[in-house]
Protein backbone atom coordinates (compact mmCIF):
# COMPACT_ATOMS: atom_id res chain seq x y z
CA UNK A 1 0.00 0.00 0.00
CA UNK A 2 1.61 3.16 -1.05
CA UNK A 3 0.43 6.33 1.03
CA UNK A 4 2.43 8.77 -1.25
CA UNK A 5 3.72 8.49 -4.81
CA UNK A 6 5.98 11.53 -6.47
CA UNK A 7 6.46 10.62 -10.20
CA UNK A 8 8.84 12.86 -11.91
CA UNK A 9 8.44 16.23 -10.15
CA UNK A 10 10.25 19.63 -11.03
CA UNK A 11 10.30 22.35 -8.98
CA UNK A 12 11.78 25.35 -10.48
CA UNK A 13 11.96 29.11 -8.92
CA UNK A 14 12.66 31.22 -12.16
CA UNK A 15 15.93 29.60 -13.07
CA UNK A 16 16.76 27.95 -10.00
CA UNK A 17 15.92 24.37 -10.21
CA UNK A 18 15.10 23.79 -6.51
CA UNK A 19 14.00 19.88 -7.48
CA UNK A 20 14.57 18.12 -10.58
CA UNK A 21 12.51 14.96 -11.49
CA UNK A 22 12.79 13.05 -8.44
CA UNK A 23 10.65 10.26 -8.40
CA UNK A 24 10.05 8.03 -5.19
CA UNK A 25 7.02 6.28 -3.30
CA UNK A 26 6.55 6.13 0.41
CA UNK A 27 5.03 2.54 1.77
CA UNK A 28 1.70 3.30 4.12
CA UNK A 29 2.85 2.86 7.81
CA UNK A 30 6.49 3.42 7.88
CA UNK A 31 8.81 6.22 8.61
CA UNK A 32 10.47 7.97 6.02
CA UNK A 33 13.28 10.63 6.26
CA UNK A 34 14.32 12.98 3.57
CA UNK A 35 17.98 13.70 4.02
CA UNK A 36 20.00 16.27 2.51
CA UNK A 37 22.57 19.03 3.13
CA UNK A 38 21.35 23.13 3.05
CA UNK A 39 19.48 23.66 -0.08
CA UNK A 40 19.41 20.07 -0.70
CA UNK A 41 15.75 20.20 -1.83
CA UNK A 42 14.34 18.45 1.21
CA UNK A 43 11.60 21.88 2.41
CA UNK A 44 11.20 22.31 -1.00
CA UNK A 45 9.81 18.75 -1.80
CA UNK A 46 7.96 18.31 1.66
CA UNK A 47 6.46 21.67 0.79
CA UNK A 48 5.03 19.67 -2.34
CA UNK A 49 3.89 16.81 -0.46
CA UNK A 50 2.07 19.40 1.92
CA UNK A 51 0.40 20.74 -1.38
CA UNK A 52 1.77 24.87 -0.16
CA UNK A 53 3.80 24.28 -2.56
CA UNK A 54 2.87 24.14 -6.63
CA UNK A 55 5.65 22.23 -8.29
CA UNK A 56 6.79 23.06 -12.25
CA UNK A 57 5.78 19.20 -13.50
CA UNK A 58 4.84 16.15 -12.34
CA UNK A 59 2.32 14.35 -10.43
CA UNK A 60 1.71 13.75 -6.33
CA UNK A 61 0.10 11.47 -4.93
CA UNK A 62 -0.88 11.16 -1.00
CA UNK A 63 -3.23 8.96 0.09
CA UNK A 64 -4.98 8.70 -2.97
CA UNK A 65 -4.93 11.86 -3.96
CA UNK A 66 -4.32 14.35 -6.50
CA UNK A 67 -2.14 16.53 -4.10
CA UNK A 68 -2.38 19.46 -6.62
CA UNK A 69 -5.78 19.25 -7.49
CA UNK A 70 -7.12 17.69 -4.69
CA UNK A 71 -5.81 18.65 -1.58
CA UNK A 72 -8.86 19.55 0.71
CA UNK A 73 -9.83 16.18 -0.02
CA UNK A 74 -6.79 14.88 1.95
CA UNK A 75 -6.01 18.11 4.19
CA UNK A 76 -7.91 16.25 7.00
CA UNK A 77 -6.00 13.49 7.04
CA UNK A 78 -2.81 14.83 7.66
CA UNK A 79 -1.17 17.08 9.46
CA UNK A 80 2.30 18.86 9.90
CA UNK A 81 4.87 20.15 12.36
CA UNK A 82 8.05 22.92 11.71
CA UNK A 83 9.66 24.78 14.37
CA UNK A 84 10.21 27.07 12.09
CA UNK A 85 6.31 27.77 11.75
CA UNK A 86 4.84 29.29 14.92
CA UNK A 87 1.35 29.23 16.35
CA UNK A 88 0.16 32.23 17.70
CA UNK A 89 1.89 33.07 20.85
CA UNK A 90 -0.34 35.21 22.53
CA UNK A 91 -2.73 32.90 22.81
CA UNK A 92 -2.95 29.95 25.76
CA UNK A 93 -2.21 26.32 24.51
CA UNK A 94 -5.51 25.54 25.15
CA UNK A 95 -6.71 28.22 22.88
CA UNK A 96 -4.48 27.41 19.88
CA UNK A 97 -5.22 23.48 20.52
CA UNK A 98 -8.95 24.48 20.01
CA UNK A 99 -8.63 26.95 17.25
CA UNK A 100 -6.95 24.17 15.18
CA UNK A 101 -9.22 21.70 16.61
CA UNK A 102 -12.46 23.85 14.38
CA UNK A 103 -10.03 23.85 11.55
CA UNK A 104 -9.76 20.09 11.54
CA UNK A 105 -13.42 19.67 12.43
CA UNK A 106 -12.01 17.52 15.63
CA UNK A 107 -15.18 15.77 16.89
CA UNK A 108 -15.57 15.87 20.76
CA UNK A 109 -12.45 18.55 20.51
CA UNK A 110 -12.94 18.89 24.67
CA UNK A 111 -12.07 15.63 24.98
CA UNK A 112 -9.73 15.23 22.41
CA UNK A 113 -7.46 18.42 24.13
CA UNK A 114 -7.52 16.81 27.37
CA UNK A 115 -6.31 13.31 25.82
CA UNK A 116 -3.63 14.90 24.25
CA UNK A 117 -2.57 17.23 27.57
CA UNK A 118 -2.56 14.32 29.55
CA UNK A 119 -0.91 12.18 26.97
CA UNK A 120 2.12 15.10 26.03
CA UNK A 121 1.82 16.19 29.90
CA UNK A 122 1.02 19.26 28.58
CA UNK A 123 -1.74 20.26 31.77
CA UNK A 124 0.77 22.26 33.71
CA UNK A 125 0.68 24.93 31.04
CA UNK A 126 -1.94 24.54 29.41
CA UNK A 127 -3.93 27.79 30.36
CA UNK A 128 -0.60 29.54 29.48
CA UNK A 129 0.03 31.88 26.41
CA UNK A 130 2.86 29.82 24.13
CA UNK A 131 5.24 32.61 24.01
CA UNK A 132 5.79 32.20 27.93
CA UNK A 133 7.30 27.96 27.31
CA UNK A 134 10.39 27.12 26.81
CA UNK A 135 11.58 25.25 23.39
CA UNK A 136 11.14 21.89 25.18
CA UNK A 137 7.40 23.07 25.71
CA UNK A 138 6.65 24.55 22.83
CA UNK A 139 7.85 21.53 21.00
CA UNK A 140 5.08 19.05 22.90
CA UNK A 141 2.12 22.03 22.15
CA UNK A 142 3.41 22.16 18.38
CA UNK A 143 3.57 18.04 18.61
CA UNK A 144 -0.37 18.01 20.20
CA UNK A 145 -1.27 20.72 17.33
CA UNK A 146 -0.59 17.81 14.56
CA UNK A 147 -1.90 15.07 16.47
CA UNK A 148 -4.78 16.24 17.08
CA UNK A 149 -7.05 15.08 14.00
CA UNK A 150 -5.18 11.92 14.70
CA UNK A 151 -3.67 12.06 11.05
CA UNK A 152 -3.16 8.95 8.64
CA UNK A 153 0.21 11.20 7.50
CA UNK A 154 2.76 13.32 9.50
CA UNK A 155 5.25 15.19 7.53
CA UNK A 156 7.67 16.77 10.01
CA UNK A 157 10.63 19.13 9.29
CA UNK A 158 13.45 19.10 11.46
CA UNK A 159 10.98 17.56 14.75
CA UNK A 160 13.71 17.84 17.57
CA UNK A 161 15.84 20.36 16.47
CA UNK A 162 17.05 22.79 18.94
CA UNK A 163 15.83 20.42 21.39
CA UNK A 164 18.03 18.81 24.15
CA UNK A 165 18.69 15.50 24.17
CA UNK A 166 16.20 14.67 26.65
CA UNK A 167 13.23 16.13 24.99
CA UNK A 168 14.47 14.70 21.67
CA UNK A 169 14.47 11.51 22.56
CA UNK A 170 10.98 11.65 24.65
CA UNK A 171 9.88 13.19 21.32
CA UNK A 172 11.35 10.41 19.39
CA UNK A 173 9.85 8.20 20.98
CA UNK A 174 6.28 9.42 21.16
CA UNK A 175 6.68 9.43 17.50
CA UNK A 176 7.77 5.80 17.16
CA UNK A 177 4.66 5.09 19.99
CA UNK A 178 2.05 7.47 18.00
CA UNK A 179 3.04 5.18 14.79
CA UNK A 180 2.89 1.49 16.06
CA UNK A 181 -0.70 2.49 18.07
CA UNK A 182 -2.11 4.00 14.75
CA UNK A 183 -0.20 2.91 11.91
CA UNK A 184 0.33 6.20 10.66
CA UNK A 185 2.81 7.18 8.00
CA UNK A 186 5.96 9.54 8.79
CA UNK A 187 7.75 11.76 6.45
CA UNK A 188 10.19 13.65 8.47
CA UNK A 189 13.43 16.26 7.43
CA UNK A 190 16.08 16.03 9.66
CA UNK A 191 19.57 16.31 9.62
CA UNK A 192 19.96 14.67 13.08
CA UNK A 193 21.23 11.07 11.88
CA UNK A 194 20.99 9.17 15.19
CA UNK A 195 17.34 10.52 14.70
CA UNK A 196 16.65 9.11 11.30
CA UNK A 197 18.72 5.66 12.05
CA UNK A 198 16.73 5.03 14.88
CA UNK A 199 13.23 6.22 13.90
CA UNK A 200 12.70 5.78 9.86
CA UNK A 201 12.64 2.77 7.50
CA UNK A 202 13.36 3.99 4.61
CA UNK A 203 16.14 7.31 3.71
CA UNK A 204 15.84 9.98 0.80
CA UNK A 205 18.95 11.09 0.45
CA UNK A 206 18.98 14.09 -1.66
CA UNK A 207 21.65 16.26 -3.22
CA UNK A 208 20.91 19.57 -5.45
CA UNK A 209 17.59 18.89 -6.05
CA UNK A 210 17.74 15.41 -6.95
CA UNK A 211 17.33 11.92 -5.31
CA UNK A 212 20.89 10.57 -5.12
CA UNK A 213 20.43 7.09 -2.92
CA UNK A 214 17.64 5.59 -1.20
CA UNK A 215 16.91 2.59 0.91
CA UNK A 216 16.71 1.17 4.75
CA UNK A 217 19.11 2.94 6.67
CA UNK A 218 20.87 -0.25 7.81
CA UNK A 219 20.92 -1.29 4.05
CA UNK A 220 23.14 2.19 3.27
CA UNK A 221 25.28 1.88 6.07
CA UNK A 222 26.35 -1.00 4.67
CA UNK A 223 26.32 -0.33 0.97
CA UNK A 224 28.85 2.37 1.75
CA UNK A 225 31.09 0.46 4.62
CA UNK A 226 30.59 2.81 6.97
CA UNK A 227 29.52 2.42 10.60
CA UNK A 228 26.79 5.15 11.05
CA UNK A 229 24.46 6.94 8.68
CA UNK A 230 26.25 10.12 9.76
CA UNK A 231 28.98 8.80 7.41
CA UNK A 232 27.11 8.10 5.11
CA UNK A 233 25.60 11.34 4.69
CA UNK A 234 29.31 13.11 4.58
CA UNK A 235 30.15 10.28 2.10
CA UNK A 236 27.47 11.69 -0.24
CA UNK A 237 27.69 15.27 0.87
CA UNK A 238 31.03 15.46 0.14
CA UNK A 239 31.08 13.26 -3.29
CA UNK A 240 33.39 11.03 -1.01
CA UNK A 241 33.49 7.27 -1.52
CA UNK A 242 34.25 4.66 1.15
CA UNK A 243 36.68 1.99 0.27
CA UNK A 244 33.42 -0.45 -0.07
CA UNK A 245 31.97 1.66 -2.76
CA UNK A 246 35.29 2.27 -3.87
CA UNK A 247 35.77 -1.56 -4.02
CA UNK A 248 32.66 -2.98 -5.90
CA UNK A 249 33.12 0.07 -8.02
CA UNK A 250 36.75 -1.54 -9.00
CA UNK A 251 35.54 -4.64 -9.31
CA UNK A 252 32.71 -3.48 -11.76
CA UNK B 1 -17.59 26.44 2.89
CA UNK B 2 -17.60 25.49 6.46
CA UNK B 3 -18.96 27.70 9.03
CA UNK B 4 -17.49 26.08 11.37
CA UNK B 5 -13.45 26.83 10.54
CA UNK B 6 -14.68 30.21 9.69
CA UNK B 7 -16.38 30.28 13.14
CA UNK B 8 -12.63 28.52 14.89
CA UNK B 9 -10.48 31.25 12.89
CA UNK B 10 -12.69 34.05 14.18
CA UNK B 11 -12.46 32.58 17.67
CA UNK B 12 -8.74 32.47 17.25
CA UNK B 13 -9.12 36.85 16.85
CA UNK B 14 -11.11 36.54 19.39
CA UNK B 15 -9.28 35.26 22.18
CA UNK B 16 -6.24 37.50 21.56
CA UNK B 17 -8.71 40.89 21.78
CA UNK B 18 -10.39 39.59 24.82
CA UNK B 19 -6.96 39.10 26.57
CA UNK B 20 -5.50 42.53 25.46
CA UNK B 21 -8.09 45.58 26.91
CA UNK B 22 -5.01 47.58 24.97
CA UNK B 23 -6.14 46.47 21.82
CA UNK B 24 -9.81 46.52 22.54
CA UNK B 25 -8.71 50.63 23.68
CA UNK B 26 -6.86 51.16 20.73
CA UNK B 27 -10.02 50.41 18.67
CA UNK B 28 -12.28 52.73 19.91
CA UNK B 29 -9.61 55.57 20.80
CA UNK B 30 -9.18 57.27 17.52
CA UNK B 31 -12.60 57.01 16.33
CA UNK B 32 -13.63 58.64 19.68
CA UNK B 33 -11.08 61.04 19.52
CA UNK B 34 -11.98 61.69 15.97
CA UNK B 35 -15.70 62.35 16.95
CA UNK B 36 -14.75 64.53 19.74
CA UNK B 37 -12.34 66.98 17.69
CA UNK B 38 -14.97 67.15 14.67
CA UNK B 39 -17.62 67.74 17.02
CA UNK B 40 -16.46 71.13 18.48
CA UNK B 41 -15.38 71.94 14.91
CA UNK B 42 -18.57 71.61 13.31
CA UNK B 43 -19.83 73.20 16.70
CA UNK B 44 -18.00 76.06 15.13
CA UNK B 45 -19.16 76.19 11.55
CA UNK B 46 -22.48 75.74 12.42
CA UNK B 47 -22.12 79.54 14.24
CA UNK B 48 -20.86 80.62 10.84
CA UNK B 49 -21.66 78.73 8.02
CA UNK B 50 -25.35 77.67 6.82
CA UNK B 51 -25.06 74.91 5.43
CA UNK B 52 -23.34 72.85 8.36
CA UNK B 53 -26.28 74.94 10.47
CA UNK B 54 -28.95 73.41 8.15
CA UNK B 55 -28.01 70.14 8.90
CA UNK B 56 -27.18 69.56 12.13
CA UNK B 57 -24.31 67.02 12.25
CA UNK B 58 -23.89 67.01 9.31
CA UNK B 59 -19.59 66.76 9.54
CA UNK B 60 -19.67 64.18 13.02
CA UNK B 61 -21.97 61.81 10.80
CA UNK B 62 -19.23 61.88 7.97
CA UNK B 63 -16.73 61.25 9.96
CA UNK B 64 -18.48 58.57 12.14
CA UNK B 65 -19.29 57.05 8.69
CA UNK B 66 -16.02 57.34 7.09
CA UNK B 67 -14.76 55.25 10.17
CA UNK B 68 -16.70 52.47 9.33
CA UNK B 69 -14.76 52.24 6.08
CA UNK B 70 -11.39 53.05 8.02
CA UNK B 71 -11.93 50.20 10.12
CA UNK B 72 -13.52 48.03 7.77
CA UNK B 73 -10.97 48.19 5.62
CA UNK B 74 -8.46 48.09 8.84
CA UNK B 75 -10.15 44.83 10.50
CA UNK B 76 -9.89 42.60 7.41
CA UNK B 77 -6.19 44.18 7.37
CA UNK B 78 -5.17 43.48 10.59
CA UNK B 79 -6.97 40.15 10.31
CA UNK B 80 -4.43 38.85 8.02
CA UNK B 81 -1.48 40.58 9.47
CA UNK B 82 -1.87 38.95 12.57
CA UNK B 83 -1.33 35.89 10.61
CA UNK B 84 2.07 37.15 9.21
CA UNK B 85 3.17 38.91 12.53
CA UNK B 86 2.89 35.21 14.50
CA UNK B 87 4.10 33.11 11.67
CA UNK B 88 1.05 31.10 11.68
CA UNK B 89 -0.06 31.06 8.11
CA UNK B 90 2.14 28.28 7.51
CA UNK B 91 -0.12 26.43 9.77
CA UNK B 92 -3.28 28.07 8.21
CA UNK B 93 -2.02 26.40 4.92
CA UNK B 94 -1.88 23.14 5.46
CA UNK B 95 -5.03 22.70 7.29
CA UNK B 96 -8.03 21.96 5.68
CA UNK B 97 -8.97 26.05 5.98
CA UNK B 98 -9.43 26.97 2.74
CA UNK B 99 -8.81 30.70 1.34
CA UNK B 100 -12.37 31.54 1.14
CA UNK B 101 -12.79 30.56 4.60
CA UNK B 102 -9.79 32.78 5.06
CA UNK B 103 -11.31 35.71 3.63
CA UNK B 104 -15.26 34.77 4.93
CA UNK B 105 -13.44 35.02 8.55
CA UNK B 106 -11.33 38.21 8.42
CA UNK B 107 -14.71 39.74 6.60
CA UNK B 108 -16.44 38.52 9.79
CA UNK B 109 -13.86 39.95 12.11
CA UNK B 110 -13.74 43.23 10.73
CA UNK B 111 -17.14 43.57 11.43
CA UNK B 112 -16.91 42.82 15.14
CA UNK B 113 -13.59 45.24 15.11
CA UNK B 114 -15.68 48.07 13.23
CA UNK B 115 -18.38 47.64 15.86
CA UNK B 116 -15.77 47.79 18.52
CA UNK B 117 -14.35 50.74 17.06
CA UNK B 118 -16.78 53.06 15.91
CA UNK B 119 -20.09 52.33 18.55
CA UNK B 120 -17.94 54.22 21.80
CA UNK B 121 -17.80 57.19 19.31
CA UNK B 122 -21.29 56.80 18.05
CA UNK B 123 -22.51 56.78 21.26
CA UNK B 124 -20.26 59.94 22.81
CA UNK B 125 -21.57 61.74 20.08
CA UNK B 126 -24.93 61.93 21.73
CA UNK B 127 -24.68 63.44 24.88
CA UNK B 128 -21.28 66.06 23.98
CA UNK B 129 -23.08 67.44 20.34
CA UNK B 130 -26.82 66.16 20.80
CA UNK B 131 -26.31 64.37 17.76
CA UNK B 132 -27.32 60.82 17.14
CA UNK B 133 -26.28 59.04 14.29
CA UNK B 134 -29.28 56.55 14.80
CA UNK B 135 -31.69 59.66 13.58
CA UNK B 136 -31.01 58.53 10.13
CA UNK B 137 -33.52 55.92 10.54
CA UNK B 138 -33.22 52.76 8.90
CA UNK B 139 -30.92 54.07 5.63
CA UNK B 140 -28.60 54.41 8.50
CA UNK B 141 -28.15 50.55 8.08
CA UNK B 142 -27.96 50.88 4.57
CA UNK B 143 -25.47 53.12 4.72
CA UNK B 144 -22.85 51.01 7.43
CA UNK B 145 -23.47 47.47 5.13
CA UNK B 146 -22.06 49.71 2.04
CA UNK B 147 -19.22 51.77 3.56
CA UNK B 148 -18.42 48.38 5.49
CA UNK B 149 -18.39 46.85 2.06
CA UNK B 150 -16.21 49.25 0.42
CA UNK B 151 -13.66 48.84 3.24
CA UNK B 152 -13.62 44.90 2.71
CA UNK B 153 -12.72 45.19 -0.81
CA UNK B 154 -9.76 47.81 0.24
CA UNK B 155 -8.38 45.41 2.82
CA UNK B 156 -8.37 42.59 0.48
CA UNK B 157 -6.50 44.71 -1.70
CA UNK B 158 -3.94 45.43 0.95
CA UNK B 159 -3.60 41.77 2.00
CA UNK B 160 -3.05 40.85 -1.02
CA UNK B 161 0.07 43.25 -1.70
CA UNK B 162 1.21 42.22 1.89
CA UNK B 163 0.97 38.34 0.92
CA UNK B 164 2.52 39.10 -2.02
CA UNK B 165 5.36 42.19 -1.54
CA UNK B 166 5.39 40.92 2.49
CA UNK B 167 5.77 42.92 5.79
CA UNK B 168 7.57 45.85 4.05
CA UNK B 169 4.17 46.77 2.73
CA UNK B 170 2.11 46.72 5.70
CA UNK B 171 2.00 50.33 6.29
CA UNK B 172 -0.03 50.33 3.16
CA UNK B 173 -3.25 48.71 5.68
CA UNK B 174 -3.19 51.93 7.48
CA UNK B 175 -2.38 54.79 4.50
CA UNK B 176 -3.72 53.32 0.98
CA UNK B 177 -7.29 54.03 2.25
CA UNK B 178 -7.02 57.59 2.21
CA UNK B 179 -6.24 57.75 -1.32
CA UNK B 180 -9.95 57.42 -1.27
CA UNK B 181 -10.70 60.15 1.07
CA UNK B 182 -10.32 63.16 -1.48
CA UNK B 183 -12.60 61.75 -3.84
CA UNK B 184 -15.14 59.78 -1.61
CA UNK B 185 -16.70 63.30 -0.68
CA UNK B 186 -16.96 62.31 2.74
CA UNK B 187 -17.47 66.41 4.31
CA UNK B 188 -18.40 68.18 0.74
CA UNK B 189 -20.40 67.58 -2.10
CA UNK B 190 -18.95 65.93 -5.02
CA UNK B 191 -19.60 68.67 -7.58
CA UNK B 192 -17.11 69.97 -4.85
CA UNK B 193 -14.67 68.04 -7.07
CA UNK B 194 -12.62 69.00 -10.62
CA UNK B 195 -15.26 67.76 -13.57
CA UNK B 196 -12.60 64.94 -14.31
CA UNK B 197 -12.35 63.93 -10.64
CA UNK B 198 -15.93 63.65 -10.37
CA UNK B 199 -16.07 60.88 -12.93
CA UNK B 200 -13.23 58.74 -10.99
CA UNK B 201 -15.52 59.94 -7.42
CA UNK B 202 -19.16 58.42 -9.22
CA UNK B 203 -17.02 55.59 -9.72
CA UNK B 204 -15.92 54.02 -5.56
CA UNK B 205 -19.07 53.47 -3.93
CA UNK B 206 -18.64 56.12 -0.80
CA UNK B 207 -19.01 58.84 -2.94
CA UNK B 208 -22.31 57.90 -3.46
CA UNK B 209 -23.10 56.65 0.02
CA UNK B 210 -22.00 60.38 1.27
CA UNK B 211 -24.04 61.81 -0.96
CA UNK B 212 -27.20 59.73 0.10
CA UNK B 213 -26.26 60.81 3.80
CA UNK B 214 -26.07 64.29 2.65
CA UNK B 215 -29.43 63.98 1.20
CA UNK B 216 -30.77 63.03 3.98
CA UNK B 217 -29.61 65.29 6.49
CA UNK B 218 -30.69 68.61 4.04
CA UNK B 219 -34.05 67.14 4.07
CA UNK B 220 -34.31 65.99 0.91
CA UNK B 221 -35.19 62.38 1.34
CA UNK B 222 -33.66 59.15 0.94
CA UNK B 223 -32.04 58.97 -2.61
CA UNK B 224 -32.43 55.03 -3.68
CA UNK B 225 -31.02 55.45 -6.89
CA UNK B 226 -27.13 56.51 -4.89
CA UNK B 227 -28.30 53.65 -2.69
CA UNK B 228 -28.11 51.50 -5.49
CA UNK B 229 -25.58 52.44 -7.49
CA UNK B 230 -23.47 51.81 -4.20
CA UNK B 231 -24.46 48.67 -3.69
CA UNK B 232 -23.97 47.40 -7.62
CA UNK B 233 -20.57 49.10 -7.31
CA UNK B 234 -19.65 47.24 -3.58
CA UNK B 235 -20.43 44.28 -4.92
CA UNK B 236 -18.19 44.17 -7.88
CA UNK B 237 -15.44 45.70 -5.86
CA UNK B 238 -15.81 43.11 -3.11
CA UNK B 239 -15.68 40.25 -5.82
CA UNK B 240 -12.64 41.92 -7.77
CA UNK B 241 -11.01 42.19 -4.07
CA UNK B 242 -11.62 38.59 -3.34
CA UNK B 243 -10.47 37.27 -7.02
CA UNK B 244 -7.14 39.45 -6.45
CA UNK B 245 -6.89 37.76 -2.85
CA UNK B 246 -7.17 33.96 -4.05
CA UNK B 247 -4.93 34.85 -7.40
CA UNK B 248 -2.44 36.21 -5.02
CA UNK B 249 -2.57 32.99 -2.76
CA UNK B 250 -2.22 30.64 -5.80
CA UNK B 251 0.57 32.52 -6.85
CA UNK B 252 2.01 32.49 -3.12
CA UNK B 253 1.94 28.27 -3.73
CA UNK B 254 3.85 28.92 -7.06
CA UNK B 255 6.33 31.17 -5.31
CA UNK B 256 6.49 29.06 -1.47
CA UNK B 257 5.62 32.23 -0.09
CA UNK B 258 3.20 30.87 2.42
CA UNK B 259 5.78 28.89 4.35
CA UNK B 260 7.85 31.12 5.40
CA UNK B 261 6.28 34.18 5.83
CA UNK B 262 6.74 36.60 8.42
CA UNK B 263 8.89 39.16 10.00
Amino acid sequence: MTAIEVQSVTKSFGPVVAVDAISFRIAKGSTTALLGGNGAGKTTTLSMLLGLLIPTSGDITVLGEDMVRHRYRVLPRLNFSSPYVDLPHRLTVRQNLTVFGHLYHVPRLKDRIAELAEELELSEFIDRPLGKLSAGQKTRVALAKALLNAPDLLLLDEPTASLDPDTADWVRGYFQDYQARTGATIVLASHNMTEVERMCDCVLMMKRGSIVDQGAPRDLIARYGRDTMEEVFLDIARNRQSPEVKTSETKS
Amino acid sequence: MSPRRIGGLCLRHLYILKGSWPRLLEMAYWPTINVVMWGFTSRFFAQHSSWVADAGGILIGAVLLWDVMFRGNLGVALSFLEEMWSRNLGHLSVSPLRPMELVAAMLCMSFVRTLIGVLPATLIAIPLYHYSIFDLGLPLIAFWVNLMVSGWAMGLLVSSLVLRFGLGAESLAWVLIFAVAPLAGIYYPISTLPEILQVVAWALPPAHVFEGMRSIMLGHGLRTDLLVSAMALNAAYLVLGSVVFLRVWQGARIRGALLNVGE
